[in-house]
Order: structure tokens, then C-alpha cells, then sequence
């Protein structure tokens, strides 16, 4: 530490040229920047930028009632409400699965910590189809739970169930390497001063893991809210009932509405960005901790 | 405050028990450290047997419900009319034109994704830059993105009443409803998945031993090829298996700027789209089973590159960063 200041405070920042300095001694600076702004610019950029012009497009009075004409707003609530309610699920399950991965040994374990990313690799529509499968009336869930008075597939329910199968890796796998690294001296400590392992767990290990357990929350919420593949299959796609956002930008589209479409994909867009805010602060809440335990 | 208080009363005695202390101290605190694998810990730090034998049997009932049911939904359906039905609906000749769609579109999107993510790696983490944290952020913004913004944003660009439409129309080109409109959609939503990948790793691994490979004469090229790619190329791999997935699975982006023309613009999840919306569930569900085993076989390598490059760093690069999401977190469909 010292050594490198002492050198700093001998090494004005005159004599040395301004590009070697920035750029350093490896080569490459230009190509790879030059390449990644461009490619960044023309696939994602430009093409997002769209949304911003077409929406201008509408008056604001035409905006605003574009993305608050009943039919979305309906649309929104579903969206929104069945992916908080597929989120609160996968927090709960999803820390009962990081925990048992981790603190309890049992045959198979490695394939079930493989299996938990299946979500991510099964495309969103084989999901779809199969859980339409699973939960409709003749399905093998589906012909066991109806007879119960519960109807999933072509209802809400359902989609509640498709955004728990694709959000649930996301918890499993924010938890996971957090209780991992939990120090088990902590929780010896607290019950040699007398807590139970309820009081341990609540007390001690819960604050330890409360930032992993809230980034992958809000990261399972985030992917839910956009979700498209495995929700149109069994939601039904009823109007006002089971219609999901996303399914609304394609019915508006397909109207030929598109800047009604690039209204809604835009409010979609903003809220998107706010929860990559959301996980970014919770991201940095977890590293200041991390770096709090290791000092 | 400590300082002057050691040095002048005997040095040496203190670094003679100093080494003791140290020789000691590697025996004495190695057995107190539980060897690796699932800690067993003593009674007190364990929940009671009921609480375990609960928690282990709710979270494995809830996989098998929420994962394994469907994964096994899938075959059982597209085995339901026998294998000779199976086999009919693979190689029909819309199936085989979207099998060889999807195989084109993965081709040219996962290798361009590729390129990016080496080159957004290698200058976010060798260099230093003002707007370092803005150029990650856009990077991972498809991950956020619904993948039907993703498609729709390519329509207003390219379609007929977007932005170029009209220049695209008089000169007859054809993007959007078309295949460059599909391997568009596919680039937008896996374009993170190998930067996002290399960048924690890159960081971790510094620069000093490209800069000792400059310095001993390497070009720029050779510093790259022979210093570089060894170092990173588990995560690679691991960033290439994730992109390809997804690729070869992406429903919704493609969905919408497709235009779902038969043996032309289909690829395989839309082809099993089509015939499920026409009622031939066997064949859909027979069609959607090469799916799932593309992603059995991904979730397969995906592993066999973890373990291996585990052995390798020992979970260095991923403790070193603790406030790092890892990538497959974010993949997304």
C-alpha cells in the first residue's frame, strides 16, 4: 500500500502521456471498444430506442389512455400480481431447497442441484405445454385436483404456476453460495449463549442471507413480469381475466396498433429498468456486507 | 499505539514464539475446520430430526412437482401413440425445416455473441474507462427486457410501417417475418450470456500475465491465443452452452417478429406452438421433446463445466466477487 503511494506521489501526472496511461500496456483497446459499442448500438440500442420514438408518436392524452385503458390495466394486475405471488412462493421454496442442497446430505444430490436449472435451459413454450398438460382437466394434476374444486389451467391459478417454474432457480441459486459461506462459527456462538435453532436462525442466519434472499426475490419478480412462452399456453388468455401484458403488445400488434403497442412496451420497459436499479442496490447491499464480514 | 511497545523489549523472543505459534497453529486449527462436503456439525447446530427429515421432504416433493413432473409430462405425451408416431412427427418436413432453422439461427447468433462477449470482456476488464458501470449495465439490459419488447422493437424497426420499412420495401428486403428478423430477435436476448460470463472471471484473473507474455516478446494475437483463451476458457464454454440454449429455445422475441410461415420462418418452439394450437398434441409434444432433451444435455455440460473448472479455481473467482450475480441466474426465456 504504501510502496504504491509513495511511488504515485514521485510519478506526477504530467510526464506521462495521457493515452498510455488510460489505455495501459496491453493492446486491443480500440477493436474490442470500438466493437462492443457498435454491436451494443445496433442490437440493442437503437432497436430499443424505437419504443421512446414511436410512443412520441401519441399525444400524451392518447399515451396515457393507451396505458391505462381498462383491458391493461386488468392486464397489469394480473402480470404483476401473479409474479409478486410466484416470487413470495420461490422465496419461501427456494430458500427450503438452498438450504437442504447445502446443510443435509442425501443420495442424488448432485442431480437435484443440476435439476434446479432446468428452467432456465427448457424453453419457455416446451414448459408451457407441458404444464397445460399437467393441470388441464385430463391432466395427471389436473383430474386430481378438479374434482377438489380447483381449477389451474385457463385461469389465473395457472399462470401463478408457470411463473413458480420459470422464477424458481433464481432464489435456489442468490441463496445457495450466501449459506454456503455463512460462517458456522456464528451460529455456534449463538447457541452457546442459549439460542435455539429457531431463535439461531431467525436471529443469526437470516440477516446473513436477507440480501441474497432479496435479490432473488426481485430477480424471479423481474423475469416473471416479462415472462411470455410458458404463461400463454396456460393462462387461457381471456380478456380482462387471464391476459398478461406481454400477451396484449402481440394482440396489439397483430391490430396493426403498434404505437398503443410501443406505449405498453414501454411502461413495461421503465418498470424493468427500475427493478434492475432494485437489484443492483440489493447487489451492492450484499457486497458492502460480504466485504463487512471479511474485514 | 502497539508499535512502540514491541520492538525494543526482545524481537527475537517474540518472533521465536511467533514461529512456534505458526508451526503449532497449522495442526491444531486444520482438524477444527470441518473437511469439505456437507458440514456435520455437532447436535446443537443441527435442527431436530422431525425438522430435517420435514424440510428435506417438502423441498425435494416440491421439485418433483414443480420439475420433474413436467419434464416427465413432456415424454410421457410425446410417447403416448407409440414410437412410430414419434418418429413421424420428427422427421415431417416442417419439423426438419425448423430443426434446421433453429440449428442455422444458433450457428451464426451464438458465434457473433461469442465475439462480443470477448470483446465487451476484454475492454471492460483491462482497461480502465469512464462509463465502465453504464456499458455493464447495457450489456445485461435483454436480460430485463420481456422477450416480446425484444421482438417488437425489431418490427418498429424493420416492418412495414416502421422506421426503414419503406426503405426496405422499395428495395425488397425482407427482415422482419423473415429470417434475419429471426436471427435478429435471437442475437437481442442472448447477447449478455458470454460477457456477463467472462467479465467476473476476467476481473478476477487481472492482466499481469498477459502483460509478462507482451513482455517477453508475444504479440498482441499470440498474448491472446496463448495466455488469454486458456485462462478463460471454461467460462467461455459455460457462457457458449447457455447462450446456445437459449438460441435454440427462445419463444417469445421470435414469436412475434417470425410471422410463423411454415417450413420457412418456423424454428422449433414455434413449430411446436403451431401444432399444439391445432390440436396434435402428440406430434407438438414429440417435437417438443427434442427440446428437452437439448436442455437435459445443456444442464448435463453445464455441470461437467462446473465441476471441472471448480477443480480448477476452487471457487476463487466467485468468492472474490460476492455482490456478482452469476450469469445462468439471469438467463432467461
Amino acid at each position: 500500500m504504501s510502496s504504491i503511494t509513495t511511488l504515485g506521489t514521485l510519478n506526477p501526472p504530467r510526464p506521462r502521456p495521457r493515452r498510455a496511461h488510460r489505455f495501459g500496456v496491453l493492446p486491443g483497446f480500440g477493436l474490442s471498444m470500438g466493437f462492443t459499442v457498435f454491436y451494443l448500438s445496433l442490437i440493442v440500442l437503437i432497436p430499443l430506442s424505437t419504443l421512446l420514438f414511436k410512443s412520441a408518436t401519441l399525444s400524451w392524452d392518447a399515451f396515457w389512455a393507451a396505458v391505462t385503458a381498462p383491458r391493461v390495466l386488468a392486464s397489469y394486475r394480473l402480470t404483476f400480481g401473479a409474479a409478486l405471488l410466484a416470487a413470495l412462493v420461490n422465496l419461501v421454496a427456494g430458500l427450503a431447497v438452498a438450504w437442504t442442497l447445502v446443510r443435509y446430505d442425501f443420495p442424488g444430490k448432485k442431480v437435484v442441484d443440476a435439476l434446479v436449472d432446468l428452467p432456465f435451459a427448457l424453453p419457455t413454450a416446451v414448459a408451457g405445454i407441458a404444464l397445460t398438460a399437467l393441470y388441464a382437466s385430463n391432466g395427471w394434476m389436473g383430474s386430481w385436483l378438479e374434482p377438489l374444486g380447483i381449477k389451474v389451467a385457463y385461469t389465473p391459478v395457472g399462470v401463478v404456476v408457470a411463473l413458480i417454474f420459470i422464477g424458481l432457480p433464481f432464489v435456489v441459486r442468490t441463496v445457495q453460495p450466501v449459506l454456503e459461506d455463512a460462517e458456522r462459527e456464528l451460529e455456534e456462538a449463538a447457541a452457546s449463549l442459549g439460542a435455539s435453532r429457531l431463535q439461531t436462525f431467525v436471529r443469526v442466519l437470516l440477516p446473513t442471507i436477507m440480501p441474497a434472499l432479496l435479490t432473488g426475490f426481485a430477480l424471479a419478480f423481474a423475469r416473471a413480469v416479462g415472462e411470455y412462452g410458458s404463461v400463454v399456453f396456460i393462462a387461457g388468455n381471456m380478456p380482462m381475466v387471464s391476459e398478461i401484458t406481454p400477451l396484449l403488445i402481440i394482440t396489439k400488434l397483430e391490430q396493426y396498433d403498434y404505437a398503443g403497442a410501443a406505449a405498453i412496451a414501454l411502461v413495461m420497459l421503465l418498470l424493468a429498468f427500475v427493478l434492475l436499479l432494485v437489484i443492483n442496490l440489493l447487489q451492492w447491499w450484499q457486497a458492502r456486507r460480504g466485504l463487512g464480514r471479511g474485514l | 499505539m502497539s508499535a512502540p511497545a514491541r520492538p525494543p523489549e526482545g524481537g527475537a523472543p517474540s518472533l521465536g514464539e511467533d514461529v512456534a505459534q505458526r508451526q503449532e497453529g497449522t495442526p491444531v486449527s486444520a482438524p477444527a475446520r470441518p473437511p469439505e462436503g456437507p458440514p456435520r456439525a455437532a447436535n446443537h447446530l443441527n435442527e431436530p430430526a422431525w425438522v430435517r427429515a420435514l424440510l428435506l421432504a417438502a423441498s425435494l416433493g416440491f421439485l418433483a412437482l414443480f420439475l420433474l413432473l413436467p419434464l416427465a409430462a413432456v415424454f410421457v405425451e410425446a410417447l403416448k401413440k407409440g414410437w412410430e408416431l414419434y418418429a413421424e412427427a420428427l422427421v415431417e418436413p416442417d419439423a426438419l425445416a425448423a430443426i434446421r432453422l433453429t440449428l442455422l439461427i444458433a450457428a451464426i447468433s451464438v458465434p457473433l455473441n461469442l465475439l462480443l462477449g470477448v470483446a465487451a470482456a476484454w475492454a471492460i476488464t483491462k482497461f480502465q474507462f469512464r462509463g465502465k458501470q453504464v456499458l455493464v449495465t447495457l450489456i445485461d439490459l435483454p436480460f430485463s427486457v420481456s422477450p416480446v419488447v425484444a421482438g417488437l422493437i425489431y418490427v418498429l424497426l424493420f416492418g412495414t410501417h416502421g422506421w426503414l420499412g419503406p426503405f426496405l420495401q422499395a428495395n425488397d428486403l425482407k427482415i422482419v417475418y423473415a429470417v434475419p428478423g429471426v436471427v435478429l430477435a435471437t442475437l437481442f436476448v442472448t447477447f449478455p450470456f458470454v460477457a456477463r460470463e467472462l467479465i467476473p472471471l476476467m476481473q478476477a484473473q487481472g492482466s499481469e500475465e498477459e502483460q509478462a507474455a507482451l513482455t517477453l516478446g508475444a504479440s498482441g494475437w499470440q498474448m491472446f491465443r496463448r495466455v488469454t483463451l486458456p485462462n478463460i476458457k471454461w467460462g467461455l464454454l459455460y457462457g457458449v452452452i447457455l447462450c446456445n440454449a437459449r438460441a435454440m429455445g427462445e419463444f417469445g422475441a421470435v414469436s412475434v417478429v417470425s410471422g410463423h410461415v411454415r417450413g420457412l420462418t418456423n424454428t422449433i418452439p414455434l413449430h411446436v406452438e403451431i401444432l399444439y394450437n391445432e390440436y396434435a398434441y402428440q406430434a407438438s409434444f414429440a417435437v417438443a421433446s427434442v427440446l428437452a432433451l437439448l436442455a437435459l444435455v445443456t444442464l448435463i455440460l453445464k455441470s461437467v463445466v462446473e465441476w471441472r473448472s471448480a477443480k480448477l479455481v476452487d471457487g476463487q473467482a466467485a468468492s472474490e466477487f460476492p455482490g456478482t450475480v452469476p450469469l445462468h441466474l439471469k438467463a432467461a426465456g
